[in-house]
């Protein structure tokens, strides 16, 4: 076939890339770790280093060879693993923190910055491996640089695990104890999910569930500052327009992610999993998800309109990605991290973008409360409160939620966390100081919603 | 193998012919061009078949750039198949 050079696409792809942010957000390798139990933690911490330095031996080489010849940067290439409560489960010890160290080290030595799966699935129950994983978590992200842990307390199908609520109120408190000397950092390496995905390629939830192949590639793209400029394009347009506009952007950017998605299996001789639609923005300027809320027409994000603005945004982006790749999945949706956008850090630090708009708001978008700095002297029980009612919401649309909270030690309102590098830095925005501590120590489970009897 | 070579600079006399010049001397074809000159910027952009270039992608897009540089230009190439995968279904 012969090919006509069309100059003014090759140059809109060249600013796309040069001048709005656009990228591969990461190629991430989804390594199964089931058959790495053993009669004891030394071994089965053997075992877990070995198989990853293994199959990812070169993920972080072929991610550059990709980038070089496509001219598209691939910011990050990641790992993510069986959850690890599974894996460590045979085990006598009580403490799964060497099976982070070894992940740790495996991703220090195939050069990955991330690596995901120090999780657990507790949405009905904990068995005893779960509990010994939950345990250790805060331990485990203060000692390791590259772990990230992610427990899922709810679904749709199974109601939410109040038990393992309350628990992780108390995790996340004490993760940011132990790594207070950062500002609480091991706490944006920490999701509370409810209907966690088994194929999420961006972290730190990122875990390779057990209804997965052996090894799979992964692609999630991004592209915040692209839908932003082609909606200057567009001012004044009714909001049919404005779909339209966002549905063509997301084809393109996601066209691109299949691309790369193609090319890494087949340099990995890896199976292809999925591509994941998902608008992820950076502290960086022109790369904001809540700059494109407000080039649809708010002052302010977090202003009234700001949840149906994000509703268009969340669903334009998935019909427009979903005909540009095979296969679709993880999260596919706007991300809405407060440090980690500046336009987000802006509106939460003049006041307009509260915790309650931010509830709303992840009704209609992808994830949940994500990257959002709280006072160090938030209870246990308020951050348990706050789980569960993001569980809630996630359990009752059939959506995932996720939540990345930092209760910073030492910390308060009108101070601001800097965690650095690509999670940013976050005002610390008040929570009600009203007490849901009896509401938490209740325990047991919230019941499965009605629609969860499909069958 | 076919690539896109985007050429970016102020304008000057033997823009072209340097370019074409370092291309032919690697055998590598050029199939369509394409110049513009907004104020005093050039803009370039070459569609070029790779097929009998000896040097490996790597080594010919640092080459590229090296000697664009000498001259003050910025000169890029990456392959066809993101422009494709962008804009055509």
């Amino acid at each position: 076939m012969s090919y006509l050079m069309n100059t003014g696409e090759i140059q809109q792809t060249i600013r796309m890339i040069d001048q709005q942010h656009l990228d591969v957000r990461t190629i991430t390798l989804g390594v199964s770790l089931l058959d790495c139990g053993g009669e004891d933690m030394k071994t089965c911490a053997g075992r877990v280093y070995d198989r990853i330095c293994y199959r990812a031996r070169d993920l972080v080489r072929t991610g550059e060879a990709i980038e070089r010849e496509l001219g598209i940067p691939v910011v990050n290439k990641r790992v993510s693993v069986t959850p690890i409560a599974l894996v460590g489960g045979s085990c006598p010890e009580d403490s799964c923190v060497p099976l982070a160290e070894a992940m740790d080290r495996a991703a220090a030595e195939v050069g990955v910055n991330f690596i995901g799966g120090f999780s657990a699935l507790v949405q009905k129950g904990c068995t005893r491996g779960d509990r010994r994983l939950i345990a250790s978590i805060p331990e485990a992200l203060a000692v390791t640089e590259r772990v990230c842990s992610s427990v899922n307390i709810g679904s749709t199908r199974a109601g939410i695990n109040m038990d393992a609520v309350g628990e992780m109120g108390r995790v996340i408190k004490r993760t940011a104890e132990l790594t207070a000397h950062r500002d609480g950092l091991g706490c944006s390496k920490l999701v509370v999910f409810c209907n966690a995905v088994e194929d999420n390629p961006f972290m730190a939830g990122a875990f390779h569930g057990v209804g997965e192949p052996e090894c799979v590639v992964n692609v999630g793209v991004s592209g915040p500052g692209v839908v932003y400029q082609a909606l200057q394009e567009c001012r004044g347009e009714p909001f049919d327009v404005v779909a339209e506009t966002i549905k063509k952007t997301a084809f393109k950017v996601t066209r691109m992610g299949q691309l790369v998605a193609r090319e890494a299996s087949r340099r990995l001789g890896v199976p292809f999993g999925i591509v994941d639609l998902s608008l992820a923005p950076t502290p960086a300027v022109g790369d904001s998800v809540a700059r494109i809320l407000e080039a649809m027409g708010l002052e302010v994000c977090g202003t009234h309109g700001t949840t149906a603005a994000l509703a268009l945004l969340n669903d334009a982006v998935k019909k427009g990605g979903v005909m540009a790749s095979g296969h679709v999945g993880g999260l596919s949706g706007a991300f809405i991290p407060v440090s980690e956008d500046e336009g987000m850090i802006a509106a939460a630090r003049e006041g307009t973008l509260c915790l309650d708009k931010l509830e709303a708001m992840t009704c209609v978008c992808s994830v949940g409360l994500d990257m959002i700095a709280v006072p160090g002297d938030t209870p246990a029980e308020t951050l348990s409160a706050i789980l569960a009612d993001e569980a809630a919401i996630g359990m009752i649309n059939n959506k995932t939620t996720a939540v990345r909270l930092i209760p910073a030690p030492g910390k308060t309102v009108g101070d601001t966390v800097e965690i650095g590098g690509l999670f940013g830095e976050a005002p610390v925005m008040p929570v009600h100081r009203a007490s849901a501590a009896s509401f938490i120590a209740r325990g047991g489970r919230i019941p499965a919603p009605m629609h969860s009897l499909r069958n | 193998m076919k690539a896109i070579v985007s050429v970016f600079a102020r304008d000057a006399r033997g823009i072209i012919a340097y370019i074409a010049t370092l291309l032919a001397e690697q055998d590598i074809n050029v199939l369509d061009i394409s110049q513009t000159l907004m104020q005093e910027y050039f803009t370039m952009i070459m569609l070029v078949d790779l097929t009998a270039c000896p040097m490996s992608f790597d080594a010919l897009a640092a080459f590229l750039k090296e000697k664009g540089q000498e001259r003050g230009l910025a000169v890029n190439i990456q392959r066809q198949d993101i422009f494709d995968a962008m804009h055509r279904i």
